[in-house]
């Protein structure tokens, strides 16, 4: 029995080398390009006091643009969390012609420049379009609605939930699914009862990445979005423009609000992962 | 944001690749191969095709023009130099980070993760304010030092390089953290013991390990330095020929409605991305080889 009180260690006994190097100089690079840049959000906005920064943040042009940038980017990551399941599920089960292909083009979107896909997807969804021309007789707009904002959206947060969601389904025992199938479950009972609880984790991870991202997103959206305020405007969109016009305080409020949301999402995502982990862990 | 999927799952299921049988009938199976298809084909690619496309829609002529011109030029010159900068740093950054996060074991490690992954969490547009905050020279925190020295950051190159350097930071150090941490330390004290020198051990032991990894964090972290466009947009202040990037001059031809001189300039970096992915392919590749 050891009754010697053991003393509170920071870091555990190792013998690799460098450790008070590489992590000085790690906290060193993160505090000066990280840490105090993030903080002058906050010393900034809190010389504003609480009335005008609530009066900033409560004005109908800044709830519009959150009002567009939260629907817009629930909508999006709520597609991609269907198709992103699907995508996930079919590149992982099945064997098709040019499943290759696929697979290797899905990060497409992580590499491609957002005013690269802004431009382009502008152009296919305006009314005389690639893909617009298609929707323009059923009287259906695409660029330049939040419709539009939706799209490019989608794209950029396309490999989010699918990236998530394979890993999982690549390490899943298909017995258990066929043990359901033997015990006499039809597909779709065992998809409901034993694949969806079993994904659920990762699913919510990727939704909330995509919709991080996207709540976030600039470059795209700007070109398709048609910037009008209080319709299409996002709230990026509008901290840019109070900068444009010399309202810095205001353009710092309203990032403040859009940080705070960040960081919230921050620690929903990590608590979704952990939990991920934890459940991966069990098995 | 590539790095920012839980990656921790990637390496450690590769024994597990076995072929597996599927339950589902056969329309099932075609029913949502098709859906996938589609999806696949009209979110993805024909936006890549129609960037090459409409670049070339005028011809060849036109479009060498709008990437040999004089601005473009100068734009393309402003991104290399941006890129020259911001990648060293931000690699040796990244290596350093992984080392002391995945070497060792102490409290406070999710947090840092965490802290090295903001950038990604936040607005590009915020985090060009956040620079504009600091070194602006009308309402800067550390104005007054820099009309003192007559420096100038923001709307000025050294502006874009940092608001780079920050949206760039976590890339590296993502693709390397996961990767090392599956890998454990046993190899790096096997040299140790043998008396290898610190540096010895990472350079002979450590970087083969990760070299593909690394690699591909390198190429991320160049394909964002390049087209970034958000936060540089807000810092750069779009002096055409003195502070434009390339995806800041795509931008202005494309609101001048030069759509075929815009998609041109915007090909060559769409070229940038399909070379990223064919590494990152490549990269995934030979660590799943490492790891079987």
């Amino acid at each position: 029995m050891n009754l010697s009180i053991k003393p509170i260690k920071l870091k555990q006994q190792s013998v690799i080398p460098g450790f008070g190097l590489t992590m000085g100089i790690t906290i060193l690079y993160i505090t000066l390009l990280i840490l105090i840049p993030v903080a002058m959000v906050f010393v900034n906005s809190s010389t504003l006091g609480l009335k005008s920064f609530w009066e900033i943040a409560a004005s109908p042009r800044v709830l519009a643009s959150l009002r567009v940038s939260f629907g817009t980017a629930f909508l999006a990551a709520s597609i991609n969390a269907v198709f992103g399941l699907l995508m996930a599920w079919v590149l992982e089960r099945y064997s098709f012609p040019g499943k290759k292909l696929i697979d290797g083009l899905i990060d497409l979107p992580f590499a491609l420049p957002t005013a690269v896909a802004g431009i382009s997807l502008t152009t296919l969804y305006a009314p005389n379009g690639w893909l617009g021309r298609l929707f323009e007789p059923l009287g259906i707009k695409i660029s330049y609605t939040p419709l539009g904002i939706t799209v490019a959206l989608i794209f950029i947060s396309f490999p989010f939930v699918i990236r998530t969601v394979q890993p999982v389904l690549h390490s899943f025992d298909t017995e258990v699914e066929e043990a359901a199938a033997c015990l006499g479950a039809s597909r779709f009972q065992t998809f409901r009862k034993i694949i969806i609880p079993e994904l659920l984790p990762a699913l919510i991870t990727g939704f909330a990445l995509s919709f991080a991202r996207a709540l976030g997103e600039y470059g795209s959206v700007v070109f398709i979005s048609g910037n009008m305020p209080m319709k299409t405007e996002i709230t990026p969109l509008l901290i840019r423009t109070k900068l444009e016009q010399y309202d810095y305080s205001g353009g710092t409020a309203v990032a403040a609000i859009m940080l705070i949301i960040s960081f919230a999402m921050l620690l929903v995502i990590n608590l979704f992962q952990w939990w991920a982990g934890n459940r991966h862990k069990m098995r | 944001m590539a790095g920012s999927i839980p990656l921790k799952t990637k390496y450690s299921n590769e024994i597990n690749a076995r072929k597996k049988p599927s339950g589902d009938s056969k329309l099932v199976r075609i029913v949502l191969i098709a859906i996938a298809v589609l999806f696949f084909v009209i979110m993805l690619l024909v936006p890549l095709i129609s960037v090459f496309v409409k670049a070339f829609e005028q011809g060849t002529k036109v479009y060498l023009a709008a990437i040999s011109d004089p601005i473009a030029l100068s734009a393309i010159k402003l991104t290399l130099l941006t890129i020259a900068i911001v990648v060293p740093v931000n690699t040796i950054f990244g290596i350093i980070a992984a080392w002391a996060v995945s070497k060792f074991k102490f409290k406070g490690k999710n947090i840092l993760i965490t802290i090295i992954d903001l950038p990604f969490a936040i607005s590009p547009v915020v985090a060009g304010l956040i620079f504009v905050l600091l070194f602006s020279t009308s309402h800067g925190l550390l104005a007054p030092v820099l009309n003192e020295l007559g420096l100038k950051i923001i709307f000025a190159p050294p502006g874009i390089i940092l608001a780079t350097l920050f949206v760039t930071l976590p890339f590296v150090a993502r693709e390397l953290i996961p990767l090392m941490e599956s890998q454990g330390t046993a190899e790096e004290e096997a040299a140790l013991t043998l008396g290898a020198s610190g540096f010895k051990t990472f350079w002979l032991i450590t970087l083969p390990n990760i070299k593909w990894a690394l690699l591909y964090g390198i190429m991320l972290t160049a394909a964002r330095a390049a087209g970034e466009f958000g936060a540089v947009s807000v810092v750069s202040g779009h002096i055409r020929g003195l502070t434009n990037t390339v995806p800041l001059h795509v931008e202005i031809l494309y609101n001048e409605y030069k759509f075929s001189a815009a998609f041109a300039v915007a090909s060559l970096l769409t070229v940038i991305a399909i070379i990223n992915l064919i590494i990152k392919n490549i990269s995934d590749w030979k660590i799943s080889q490492q790891f079987k």
